[in-house]
């Protein structure tokens, strides 16, 4: 097998997972932070804010989850069994946090309870994300190329921690998001959300970085080994540098660059779990060559993808540029 | 019947897509007629027309966000209760998949924004463009899926190597024998499904007695397509019924409940078929006509239900009922579209109250006629899961009972409750009609507005007002 297929497989899906958790985790962090104001205009802004973006911000999930199946079912056969409960309870949440953008505007003015759906679907999302996520760190059980563990194999304390951690996480990146496309209250009240779920983010960053090494040998030696250390020393430091970066401009008058800086504190803490799992995709047994798909079903989609996605980035970016300029408390409504 | 994570899998899936189905049937309808109405607003001038494609807009952004939250469900419940399925044909159903969200769901997604919150914010020709590429991206994603699904009924293109499908024709798969029909069959139900929709919107306006100018309009198009498309139908389907013969024969005997193939088949307007006899109990039926229909002659045989062994036949109760159903609802729908489009031309389609009072109660025929049809193709396909590729029993999830069996509860208790929240809220807004043309909002000429010069080229583009200024609001 054309050893560099599976390679150029798995950057894709990564990049796909990667645009998900940035562009959706904004979507779902002003959810997040919905009840921290009770005001209904100020709950318009916010939601309005990514109102014309969420459904394609969403669309990422589907190329990582449908991008997993073709160039690795295998993979997919494993990890969506092996995280059944979490994934389903992911798309539940979904679904509520979905239909909240369009019913929460028809119900007025009975639409408190789809204020409710918009926040407790958006956070039980990220919290089930971050379970899954936890539980592809420590690991799956795999038995003759299938899962082979129980249905709660999920559920420890450290995936929780991680459940909690990309909430947090999802969290500052939708504070951030306000304070660059809204203004007023909403604008002002994040940027002092964003300084709290900031700390909260880079001490979820550190203990991860301390478990995980601690709790499975082959994370410690990729990163311990001298000769790796060598390459990989500057990881945790620009991931410090970032965090810095974001108290800083949060503090001067900044509005684009905190958003831009947490968005490098995420691109860093995802490569930094690629390289603690690399060549693994079903952690710690089966690698990426192992779970690979036919070589002619990478390259009938790889000929596609190598003209689509140039299209949907410029696409997106041409619904993001229409859709520039803040969204203010003061305009009209209906 | 034992109930275990098979039996509650396949459950679950069927209701997940029977809900999920119901609003991409739609949507494909829906985003193709606001196209429609923003071309003719643009072209004539005519300010209904904004009014009518602002109107379905808000009933579209309802419905599309429940197919985004139920189709998400659905590409990943092959993972989670289909593993084994999704290995066994993931190197071929896979990319079909990949391709959909590539060239289909990127487009839809993106340009729904500019579609919903556009209307200031776009000059109209490119709004317009964006209601196209939205509802090509509806038809696109269709394209994809009804491929995978008609491999699935008759893979090709294909090699099986220790229990998996590996790709050898790429064109043989993606253009599969049974996909072309089964495509067109399912792009014309929901095009004619929203036609109904349309058509009772309409009904509905007129029976109360007011917006008669947005309703009339509603319900000429609606009566032009029905016409048009009801038809239309009846011969793809009847194309799409001859290809089930040569390509799938035991669902063929299925919906027909055919069970001696030393007779030519009867066509069985009614029966209680009795699987485990092997007979139809209180069957009607007419001599013959069921081989003219499927092998073009009276007298031509065709294999029955008892040329396949048990283990290898679909049940027979659900292709048989879903059948006449969907047979029966399309009659109907041919019957009532020409007695519409009589009564228009004879210039009294307004004043036929009672035809009116019918035409408010027609919207859900479409959808029950094409979950019927479905119920079919899909039962009518068992025991199989991809046919001679893949069983059904054979493709479960390595999980346990207890958790589909939580999993299919949750899905149950938040299905009813959020699509019950919408439909109720489609309902409201469908009552609520378009907005009333007025002397605040000044005829806009669409494509011949000046441009202001002294504005700069970006509220050229955008409009009136900064970009910046414009609040993006929701299509109402």
């Amino acid at each position: 097998m054309e050893w560099y297929l599976p390679v150029i497989w798995a950057g894709l899906i990564g990049i796909a997972v990667l645009l998900y958790v940035i562009l959706d985790g904004f979507d779902l962090g002003i959810a997040i932070l919905f009840p921290t104001t009770k005001d209904e205009g100020e709950r318009d802004q916010m939601m309005n804010s990514v109102a014309p973006f969420w459904d394609g911000n969403e669309t990422w999930l589907v190329l990582g989850g449908g991008g997993l199946w073709v160039a690795f079912p295998t993979a997919y056969a494993i990890i969506m069994p092996a995280f059944y409960i979490p994934v389903i309870l992911m798309l539940l949440a979904l679904i509520f946090r979905g239909v909240a953008f369009e019913f929460r505007w028809v119900a007025k003015p009975k639409h408190q309870v789809w204020d409710l759906a918009f926040w407790l679907g958006s956070t039980v999302a990220a919290f089930s994300q971050g379970l899954i996520l936890g539980g592809m760190i420590e690991g799956i059980t795999v038995v003759n190329r299938e899962f082979a563990g129980g249905p709660f194999d999920w559920l420890t304390p450290f995936t929780v921690m991680c459940g909690v951690g990309v909430v947090v996480g999802y969290a500052l990146l939708g504070a951030t998001w306000l304070v660059y496309k809204t203004d007023g209250k909403v604008a002002e009240r994040a940027r002092g959300q964003a300084k709290m779920l900031l700390l909260g983010l880079m001490a979820f960053a550190v203990l991860v970085s301390l478990w995980t090494p601690y709790a499975h040998p082959r994370i410690a030696e990729r990163w311990f080994t001298p000769s790796n250390m060598m390459l990989l020393w500057p990881f945790p430091l620009l991931t410090a540098y970032c965090g810095y970066m974001v108290w800083k401009r949060l503090h001067g008058q900044h509005e684009f660059t905190p958003f831009a800086f947490t968005i490098a504190i995420f691109v860093l803490c995802f490569l930094g779990l690629a390289i603690s799992n690399y060549p693994f995709l079903v952690p710690p047994s089966l690698t990426i060559w192992d779970v690979a798909a036919a070589p002619s079903s990478h390259v009938f989609v790889l000929i596609g993808v190598s003209f689509l996605l140039p299209m949907i980035l410029f696409y997106t970016a041409f619904v993001y540029w229409t859709f520039r300029g803040k969204v203010r408390a003061d305009s009209g409504y209906h | 019947m034992i109930i275990d994570a098979f039996l509650l899998s396949r459950i679950q899936f069927a209701f997940t897509i029977s809900f999920h189905i119901v609003f991409p049937a739609f949507t494909i309808g829906l985003s193709a007629y606001i196209a429609t109405l923003l071309a003719l607003w643009i072209r004539t001038g005519d300010q209904k027309f904004h009014l009518l494609a602002r109107f379905w807009t808000k009933i579209f952004a309802v419905s599309f966000a429940m197919g985004v939250v139920s189709g998400i469900v659905l590409s990943y419940q092959f993972g989670t209760n289909w593993s084994r399925f999704s290995v066994a044909v993931g190197n071929v159903i896979g990319p079909l998949i990949g391709y959909e969200v590539l060239t289909a769901f990127f487009l839809e997604a993106s340009f729904l924004g500019v579609m919903l919150f556009g209307w200031k914010r776009v000059p109209p020709w490119l709004h317009c463009l964006s209601a196209f590429i939205v509802a090509g991206g509806t038809a696109l994603s269709g394209f994809w899926i009804l491929s995978a699904n008609s491999w699935m009924q008759y893979p090709a293109g294909h090699e099986v190597r220790d229990g998996i499908a590996y790709p050898v024709d790429w064109l043989q798969i993606v253009f599969n024998p049974t996909f072309p029909l089964r495509f067109a069959h399912m792009m014309t139900a929901a095009y004619l499904t929203t036609a109904f929709v349309v058509l009772a919107t309409g009904a509905r306006h007129l029976m109360v007695g007011h917006r008669t100018e947005s309703a009339k309009t509603m319900v000429r198009m609606a009566i032009l397509m029905i016409s048009i498309t009801a038809p239309a139908q009846a011969l793809i389907g009847d194309f799409h019924g001859k290809q089930t013969a040569k390509y799938q024969p035991a669902k063929l005997a299925a919906i027909e409940a055919h069970w001696d193939s030393s007779k030519p088949a009867p066509l069985v307007l009614f029966a209680w078929p009795d699987e485990v006899a092997g007979v139809n109990r209180f069957e009607i039926s007419i001599p013959g006509v069921a081989s003219l229909l499927t092998h073009g002659s009276m007298d031509a045989l065709f294999p029955s239900l008892n040329d396949f062994a048990v283990q290898d036949r679909p049940p027979v109760k659900i292709p048989f009922f879903g059948f006449r159903i969907m047979v029966g609802i399309g009659v109907c729908m041919i019957a009532f579209g020409w007695l519409g489009a009589w009564l228009w031309r004879r210039g009294t389609v307004f004043e036929s109250r009672r035809w009116l009072w019918v035409a408010q109660y027609t919207w859900p025929l479409g959808f029950i006629a094409i979950l019927s049809g479905w119920f079919v193709t899909e039962v009518g396909r068992q025991p199989w899961l991809a046919t001679g590729v893949i069983r059904s029993v054979d493709a479960v999830s390595p999980v346990t009972t207890t958790q589909v069996a939580i999993s299919l509860a949750l899905f149950f208790c938040v299905y009813s409750v959020v699509f019950a929240a919408g439909i109720a809220l489609i309902n409201r807004l469908i009552d609520k009609g378009p907005d009333e043309i007025s002397a605040d909002d000044p005829p806009e000429q669409p494509s011949r507005r000046p441009l202001k010069a002294a504005q700069g080229p970006a509220s050229q583009i955008f409009g009136d007002g900064h970009p910046g200024d414009d609040k993006i609001q929701p299509a109402n």
